[in-house]
């Protein structure tokens, strides 16, 4: 089967520019990466597949000489995830060879209709093998990538605040699964500790639904806090999420929930024994403050 | 025999565990505790655990338990100092020491105690409401 080897070698430089004439006409990504670079990984996985089906034959693609070109598409396939390419144009890049290909083996081989045939069905079976190994590269990936984010996402979305000497906030965002919760829940602790506060406010304006499973994940993170001396305020109930509450049988008689962070911190506020209080200055400052302070308060 | 010390402070009592509680110990301190408690008529308990690294069912059941038989002597228990840690597994154990007070730090404990005890109810409410 060196056959197939000797008619790439021999017309290497006419199969590359068809190759990418095809690929071209049919994705083309000039904006993710240029001619240039496109030309010479085409060159060099075209010489791996030469090494590949003269070492170990077109039909053995797990034996060692196709090692070379395992790799370098791995490789090419990798960094096409990264640079954002379709998995249709990942796998394009590879199968847009057949054509080119097949119509060099017809030339050479075209008065032999048997060995048209073998030559044609083992190539093809070769390159869609070299397709199935891209794909599979650009997915584990895009999976690489997709875990790196989630990663990110829980360290980002679970800072503690500390709104007053001995007030803490936190923010939750996104919905409170059992990972999160045991994140949310060691960073309060560890800020509870760390700044010796009495209460914590636990604000759920961005979490988009609680059901029973974030009622109970919400419940023990209170009760670790209360055990360790801290208090909590849940803050940021909506309309809707107070509805879902009421509706769910969720029993949150023994936990102080407010409407807002603001109503939230200003019962922490009071209970600490601090109060706010306009200064004079600024009431001199607008008249009508004074006219409108009370209604305010 | 190893021994939790239970150390008077006018009407309070005080306890630090800094040892690694077992089953006896825990049990030597319930003794320990109820006695002081009618001896001296102690109006409060203070348990400090901050040194307390591990804990399970069983301490967390003693705590509860100290806390119960202090009420019935007519002493207010608090537990301060409590490691995160320490919190998260009683969570997952599924204790939330219902009836325990806690605070942060023996000053906060402090705090509640003597509070209760020159301003009656007012501070108790103010801290479960």
């Amino acid at each position: 089967m060196n056959d197939l080897a000797e008619i790439i070698s021999q017309n290497e430089d006419k199969l590359r520019s068809e190759w990418i004439r095809t690929m071209s006409s049919a994705v083309e990504r000039a904006d993710l990466m240029s001619k240039a670079e496109l030309d010479e990984q085409c060159g060099s996985l075209l010489k791996e597949i030469v090494d590949g089906v003269k070492t170990s034959g077109p039909e053995n693609l797990g034996g060692a000489g196709w090692n070379g070109t395992r790799e370098l598409l791995s490789a090419i396939s990798a960094s096409r995830a990264r640079q954002g390419f379709s998995p249709t144009d990942v796998a394009t890049f590879v199968l847009s060879l057949k054509q080119p290909l097949f119509v060099l083996i017809r030339e050479k081989m075209g008065k032999n209709p048997d060995l048209l045939f073998d030559t044609v069905w083992s190539s093809t079976r070769l390159l869609d093998s070299l397709a199935l190994i891209t794909t599979e590269a650009y997915t584990s990936t895009r999976e690489e990538l997709i875990m790196r984010q989630q990663q990110e996402l829980l360290e980002l979305s679970t800072p503690v605040v500390k709104l007053w000497d001995g007030i803490l906030a936190l923010p939750i965002i996104g919905t409170l699964d059992s990972a999160r919760t045991q994140v949310v829940m060691e960073s309060l602790l560890q800020a509870v500790v760390a700044t010796n506060s009495r209460y914590a406010i636990i604000d759920i304006t961005g979490v988009p639904t609680v059901d029973t499973l974030v009622a109970q994940h919400l419940l023990k993170t209170i009760t670790a806090a209360r055990l360790m001396g801290a208090e909590c305020i849940i803050s940021g109930v909506r309309p809707q999420i107070a509805q879902t509450i009421v509706h769910l049988g969720i029993n949150l008689e023994d936990v102080i929930t407010k409407a807002k962070l603001s109503d939230a911190f200003a019962l922490a506020l009071q209970r600490s024994g601090r109060a706010v209080v306009k200064t004079a200055a600024a009431a001199a400052a607008n008249p009508l403050s004074q006219l409108f302070g009370k209604r305010e308060e | 025999m190893e021994r939790i010390p239970v150390l008077r402070m006018g009407s309070l009592l005080l306890i630090t565990i800094q040892v690694d509680m077992h089953d006896k110990l825990a049990l030597q301190l319930q003794d320990d505790v109820t006695e002081r408690i009618s001896e001296w008529g102690s109006t409060g308990v203070l348990i400090d655990i901050s040194s307390l690294e591990i804990v399970d069912s069983f301490i967390g059941r003693m705590l509860a338990n100290i806390a119960g038989m202090s009420r019935v002597l007519g002493a207010e228990t608090v537990v301060v100092g409590m490691q995160p840690a320490v919190a998260i597994t009683l969570v997952e154990l599924g204790m939330s020491l219902t009836g325990v007070r806690t605070a942060l730090s023996v000053e906060a404990g402090m705090e509640l105690l003597y509070g209760n005890a020159f301003t009656g109810s007012e501070d108790e409410q103010r801290t479960e409401a």
